[in-house]
């Protein structure tokens, strides 16, 4: 499972950054920023919960949870 | 110094026979060619028509010669110079795909001779729509395209669902610059073997390359990829002044010494950070400061962001000011590797490459002026890399 961001919906308003500390981080502007640099960061079992919480709770409705391959 | 310059998309002969590989018979010989896309993204032809064929329903056509790259003369002088080779490899790309609907997507000067070509043809099954790009670098990014085609600006679009699945009016669509579409009316003719003669193994085949900057006769000239840089500039007339670097694949390239054993070619030119990208090859002069120029282009890349994504419309505009710093010898020591990490932080992060290719742009001019960086942060300035 991965974590697919679309830019142009996204206006850093950070909340994902809350909900998936281990993920991601904030960049200069306050933009997600992968830590593992990946473009789509690979989301652990164990934090797909977290994850679909972030889904849900963007206000810019700006992510989406994409399968592997 | 030996030229070797190839003609075949330039050269009425080639397109005398009529096509002999058409739908699935094409969609092999290109595989087999290995025909990549000539627009700057090196992608597959092959795949990207297997990918629209498959997708089912209505798919649309649509040839590219939005050219956004400022110094790119090749779509024009194509369509000015083959138009029929482009329609042709158009009309082959739709059969092969299932296509009933076609555009050409062209700037505003090509519009007309290119309405006056298809008005000369007899025997076309797809009906083809003249639409005019904007002169703007990234509106000839594919999703931009299709966005211009559903009436939308014509800026990239979130990559989520593909153009291929879902493009204009919600069907698959193939976006294929107007250079890989001749070179498949081409292989239509001639097969995968015939495109193979020319260029390397790993990068089979011609391209197109416009040759400017200090060259005796800038312009756009036909190629085998694997063409060292050396004969690839003197195709050009050769180096009109002493060399310092030259820029390979535009301004989302990079920049290689100037010297021989440089091969322009996927695999030549990865060593430097560069791809052949567009064609795009411009000769610095030894005198000319490498920094500078850099700094410029990337004012450039800057300025032409489409804006709609935090990293690239935040941190373009942040490159280019450091790099500008650093051009303008600013003594702050800190400067080069900010840039390094403006770079890294902005690549991938964007719905298209713009950020990514101004990324490995300035990344190479650190690289190949690392010279001129360190007189810089010193207080003077050494030129271009000399070889």
């Amino acid at each position: 499972m991965r974590l697919h961001i679309d830019w142009t919906a996204c206006d850093g308003r950070g909340v994902c950054v809350e909900l998936l500390p281990e993920l991601l981080d904030a960049d200069d502007w306050g933009y997600p920023l992968a830590r593992a640099a990946a473009r789509e960061p690979a989301i652990p079992s164990t934090m797909e919960p977290h994850a679909r919480a972030a889904v849900r709770r963007c206000p810019r409705l700006a992510l989406r949870l994409v399968e592997d391959g | 110094m030996i030229t070797t310059v190839t003609r075949r998309l330039l050269d009425p002969r080639a397109a005398a026979v009529p096509p002999r590989f058409r739908g699935p018979d094409l969609m092999r010989e290109a595989a087999a060619a290995g025909v990549t896309g000539r627009g700057g993204a090196g992608f597959p032809a092959a795949r990207k028509l297997a990918a629209v064929a498959a997708a089912g329903g209505r798919p649309v056509v649509v040839a590219n010669a939005a050219e956004g790259e400022p110094f790119s003369a090749k779509d024009r002088t194509l369509l000015a110079r083959a138009p029929h080779l482009v329609l042709d490899g158009l009309q082959l790309a739709a059969e092969a795909v299932g296509a009933r609907t076609g555009y050409a997507y062209v700037p505003a000067a090509a519009a007309e001779p290119l309405r006056a070509a298809l008005a000369s043809r007899a025997g076309d099954r797809l009906p083809v729509t003249v639409h005019i790009a904007p002169d703007a670098f990234v509106a000839g990014e594919e999703s931009a395209v299709v966005a211009a085609l559903n009436g939308q600006r014509p800026v990239p679009t979130d990559k989520l669902r593909r153009v291929t699945d879902r493009g204009v009016g919600g069907a698959p669509t193939l976006v294929q610059n107007v250079e890989t579409l001749a070179h498949l009316a081409l292989v239509a003719r001639h097969g995968a073997a015939w495109f193979r003669e020319e260029g390397t193994a790993e990068s089979p085949g011609t391209f197109l390359a416009t040759v400017g900057g200090t060259v005796r006769d800038p312009g756009v000239y036909e190629l085998p990829y694997g063409v060292p840089l050396a004969d690839l500039l003197g195709a050009a007339g050769g180096p009109a002044t002493p060399l310092g670097a030259v820029l390979v694949g535009g301004y989302h390239g990079g920049w290689v010494p100037a010297r021989d054993g440089v091969t322009v070619s996927c695999e030549g030119l990865l060593p430097y950070g560069a791809a052949p990208g567009a064609g795009v090859v411009l000769a610095l002069p030894a005198d000319a400061c490498g920094l500078v120029e850099s700094a410029r282009i990337a004012g450039y890349l800057a300025g032409e962001s489409a804006g709609r994504c935090g990293p690239c419309a935040n941190g373009l505009p942040r490159v280019r000011d450091t790099l500008g710093a650093l051009a303008a010898r600013t003594p702050d020591p800190r400067l080069p590797a900010e840039v390094e990490r403006l770079a890294s932080l902005v690549a991938g992060r964007g719905a298209c490459a713009h950020p990514d290719g101004t990324a490995r742009f300035v990344r190479s001019s650190l690289r190949a002026f690392a010279a001129d960086v360190a007189a810089h942060l010193a207080g003077h300035c050494v030129g271009a890399w000399v070889r």
